[in-house]
């Protein structure tokens, strides 16, 4: 990875910075931050999805997990929230490892693969909402004390940047990922298996490290959901809005790409707002309109957004996957 | 523990309730086995006719069996054009292309009937809804058995038309030999189309049996989806047979565990076996080898 | 360098290999031939570690590599082409062969100039950043020789490279697979060219119906009666085996 790599990350994300000084109304810092965790969910699926072509339908398994180790060891081991945070992220990695070594050793793809991280996300979600240490289907609250030593913050837009901060280092993991052996492989895996298999490639340590990057970044998304609604409960932990807002974002933005999973997840959600200004309260609409978009994506435009960007230039590139 | 009587009453409720999850898997079966597709679509499809039936009644003043011979034609023609003119064209013949428009066909429906009919639940009020049948000490829900004889009876009839007529020819022969379909001239593209409506049709009928008894609302597909594809997998995928019975298994086990474990951990169950199965043995518990 | 003893391939009720014994001297090409459904690719993913043999040992520098997964074997310095090409059809030419490279290149920078090394080598370097999907077949097959190439193998394992290429492509080809050779690469190759397994072959196997029916020199070999019968009596037949037969 060199300077040249990093400079579209490094002046995307300062010019993104920005956005705070001149919006300060908190309906849009509330958007944009919503926007970036999703964005960071999707950050994480399209290290696996993406590069990977592996594609989970359960992340929320992921994203849940660090929500709840977050709130868990804060509120009932009394952990300092960053250091929550950090655990978070181990925990979300470590499950994924494990729903990795599972499905992967037992030569799980393609549409198995997509069912078994689905089912395990729901059987997650069914003990979350019956297990007493997750406080059942009440949910969790994490003590209100606006400290930024507990990963609290009176100002929205100091919430925005550490958000904005933790999608940079993402971007960046992903850039350095595309540039390295790990990646190169990642992607022959996707390609084609056994091609990459002949070629030395150990698929099963690549998919391993994969899921478990992946799961890591998309339970960073969920610590930091539970950091800014300081409330956790199953459905929003391990519900499938989540799972499938981690699909999304990275098909439509730009799968396998770096920036695809925030453009994806931006767009998404500012058109769902436009859809909402239309449609007035009519519920669904904005999920409906995703779903449209999904399978116009797929027919249409199979490297998303930032792949009809490029169309501009002449290359003849086929549908991956 | 519970009185023989009990846990007897709760094992054949499990069947009753197997044999609608049987209608229900059949379709995903059968366009898996043919098609060789995960229809992600099949829940929310089964929420639409559900929606369809308790329309039906509301608006017209169907009754929900009656509703079966109008519904059922309607769901083969939605599911044949789905499937000829949305999911074959948009997803360019590739596996994972297939699974995402699918799941964007599912959010599609499931959010454009939260649009219309909000996320109220709902019921239909017959008169026989609560109506029940005594065996010595056994109390059996009417409708419910019903449902079950039905449900075998559609379970039997389509595996007849799969053996003997020549649509379930040319289904056969399209699943197992694609090239060698296409070569003796047959159109692979509409028998493509007529699995998935035929799948479709299923869901409607399982829609009118579940009805009488059963309750909707936007996102009820999706207790039924997970459930559906456990049951396909135990099934080997891609057998009728394996389907039946994998769908009566899941629907005691269910039925059972709920007695024991209280019903949101009977659910778990499931998804568990699901898991185990997938990681074990994803040719099924009841099917042949793929 | 490689030993395979005894191999015996079974699916289902069908025998595809049958005891099958062959011997790679280092520093050879050595010529592995017979019919349409013979086994030879399945005798290839043997050795190369994608299928395992129902029997039989495979060793490679006298190690029995038998149950070592394909990448392992990548890493021992064993590397096959496949028949049916595999290209990373998304990536482009030299993305495609740096994915080999990288096996003994661990940086990005090496494994790219490596990879452009390999391409101009078998003729793809005027290639380099076209997608692989846009290859000719013939260039397809060079693909797959320089990935193969790419990951530095003491044997090289190649599964009709030539087939599929006209004669003035043949021609530009063979060399290029001696030039491998005489760089130290061991080649194990199957072809249903003779006149290239002729010029190039120091010595051939042949099997017929999963069974070594011969073995030898290429000349010996081709003037023996069971080689011809087997060539004449099932080669015609063969071109009227249905066609999902054929494909396997
Ligand atoms: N995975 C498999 N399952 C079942 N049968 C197989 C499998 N792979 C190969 N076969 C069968 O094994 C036999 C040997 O096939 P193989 O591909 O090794 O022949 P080949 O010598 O490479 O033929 P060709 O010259 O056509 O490439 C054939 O009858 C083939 O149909
Ligand atoms: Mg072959």
């Amino acid at each position: 990875m060199t300077a040249r790599d990093l400079l579209p990350i490094a002046v995307a994300v300062a010019l993104t910075a920005l956005v705070p000084l001149f919006v300060t109304t908190n309906t849009v810092l509330n958007f944009l931050v919503l926007v970036l965790i999703v964005a960071l969910a999707a950050q994480g699926w399209n290290i696996l999805g993406g590069f990977g072509g592996q594609f989970s339908f359960g992340h929320a398994a992921f994203f849940g997990t660090g929500a709840y180790a977050t709130a868990i060891l804060q509120t009932r081991f009394g952990v300092n929230a960053w250091a929550g945070f950090a655990l978070g992220v181990a925990a979300g990695a470590l499950a994924g490892w494990i729903i990795g070594y599972l499905s992967f050793r037992s030569g799980l793809r393609g549409s198995y693969f997509a069912l078994v991280t689905l089912a395990f996300a729901e059987v997650f979600r069914i003990l979350a909402n019956a297990a007493e240490v997750t406080g059942g289907a009440a949910g969790m609250l994490i003590k209100l004390d606006m400290r930024p030593a507990n990963f609290q913050f009176a100002s929205r837009a100091v919430f925005f940047w550490v958000a904005l901060a933790l999608v940079a280092a993402a971007l960046v993991l992903t850039r350095g990922i595309e540039c390295s052996r790990f990646g190169a492989r990642l992607v022959a895996i996707r390609e084609n298996e056994e091609a990459a298999q002949a070629l030395g490639v150990d698929t099963l340590r690549t998919k391993l490290a994969a899921i478990t990057l992946s799961a890591g970044v998309t339970a960073a998304s969920g610590c930091l959901y539970a950091q800014y609604f300081l409330f956790v409960d199953a459905q929003i932990a391990y519900g499938t809005w989540i799972s499938v807002e981690a699909l999304l974002a990275p098909i439509i933005g730009g799968a396998g790409t770096a920036f695809g999973p925030l453009i994806g997840a931006l767009s998404l959600h500012a058109l769902g707002e436009i859809a909402k200004l239309f449609a007035g309260r009519v519920p669904g609409i904005d999920l409906a309109l995703f779903g449209c978009l999904l399978v116009a994506a797929v027919a249409f435009a199979p490297e998303g957004i930032l792949g009809l960007a490029r169309r501009t230039r002449p290359r003849l590139k086929p549908a991956a996957g | 523990m519970y009185a023989p009587a009990i846990v007897a009453e709760a094992f054949l409720n499990g069947l009753l309730t197997g044999s609608v999850y049987a209608l229900i898997a059949l379709g995903l079966t059968l366009v898996y086995g043919v098609l060789h597709i995960i229809n992600f679509a099949h829940g929310a499809l089964l929420t639409g006719a559900m929606f369809a039936v308790w329309a039906a009644h509301a608006g017209l003043g169907l009754d929900p069996y009656l509703a079966i011979p109008l519904l059922t034609p309607l769901f083969f023609a939605l599911g044949y054009a789905l499937q000829r003119f949305v999911i074959g064209p948009a997803s360019h013949g590739s596996e994972s292309n297939i699974l995402l428009v699918t799941l964007g066909l599912a959010i599609i429906i499931e959010n454009a009937l939260l649009a219309t009919f909000r996320s109220d639940t709902r019921t239909l009020a017959t008169d026989y809804g609560f109506q029940s049948v005594e065996f010595g000490p056994l109390i059996l829900s009417k409708p419910r058995l019903i449902g079950f004889a039905a449900a075998v009876l559609v379970t039997i009839l389509l595996w007849l038309v799969l053996a003997h007529s020549d649509t379930g020819k040319a289904i056969r022969a399209v699943a197992k030999e694609k090239l060698g379909a296409r070569l003796v001239g047959i159109d692979v593209g509409h028998v493509y189309a007529v699995t998935f409506g035929l799948g479709c049709a299923c869901l409607a009928i399982a829609a009118c049996l579940l009805m009488p008894t059963f309750y909707v609302n936007p996102r009820v597909g999706n207790a039924f989806v997970l459930v559906a594809f456990t049951i396909v997998v135990l099934g080997g995928m891609s057998s009728v047979p394996g389907a039946l019975l994998g769908a009566l298994f899941v629907g005691v086990v269910e039925s059972l565990s709920g007695l024991y474990f209280g019903d949101s951990l009977g659910q778990l169950g499931i998804f568990l076996i699901f898991i185990l199965v997938l990681l074990v043995r994803p040719t099924g518990l009841f099917g042949a080898k793929a | 360098m490689l030993v395979a003893e005894s191999i015996s391939k079974r699916f289902g009720g069908l025998t595809a290999l049958n005891d099958v014994s062959l011997n790679v001297k280092p520093g050879s090409i050595t010529g592995l031939i017979g019919p349409n459904g013979a086994g030879k690719t399945t005798l290839f993913a043997i050795i190369a570690g994608f299928l395992r043999p129902t029997a039989g040992r495979v060793l490679f520098e006298d190690r029995d590599v038998t149950t070592e997964p394909p990448h392992r074997r990548a890493q021992l310095g064993i590397a096959r082409t496949f028949q049916i090409v595999q290209p990373f059809a998304g990536l482009t030419v030299v993305e495609n062969i740096a994915v080999g490279a990288y096996l003994r290149h661990p940086r990005r920078a090496d494994a790219l100039a490596r990879a452009t090394k390999v391409a101009r080598r078998v003729g793809l370097g005027a290639e380099l950043e076209k997608p692989a999907a846009s290859l000719t077949i013939a260039g397809r097959k060079r693909l797959e020789l320089a990935r193969a190439l790419a990951t530095e193998p003491k044997l090289l394992l190649l599964d009709e490279v030539l087939a599929g290429l006209n004669p003035s492509e043949i021609r530009d080809m063979a060399p290029v697979v001696r030039s491998i050779r005489d760089e130290g690469v061991t080649i194990l190759m199957t072809e249903h060219v003779m006149q290239a397994v002729m010029s190039l072959c120091e010595s051939v196997y042949v099997l017929s119906e999963g069974r070594l029916i011969a073995q030898g020199a290429p000349q010996a070999v081709c003037e023996d009666r069971q080689v011809v019968e087997a060539y004449l009596g099932r080669g015609a037949a063969a071109r009227f085996r249905p066609a999902g037969a054929a494909l396997a």
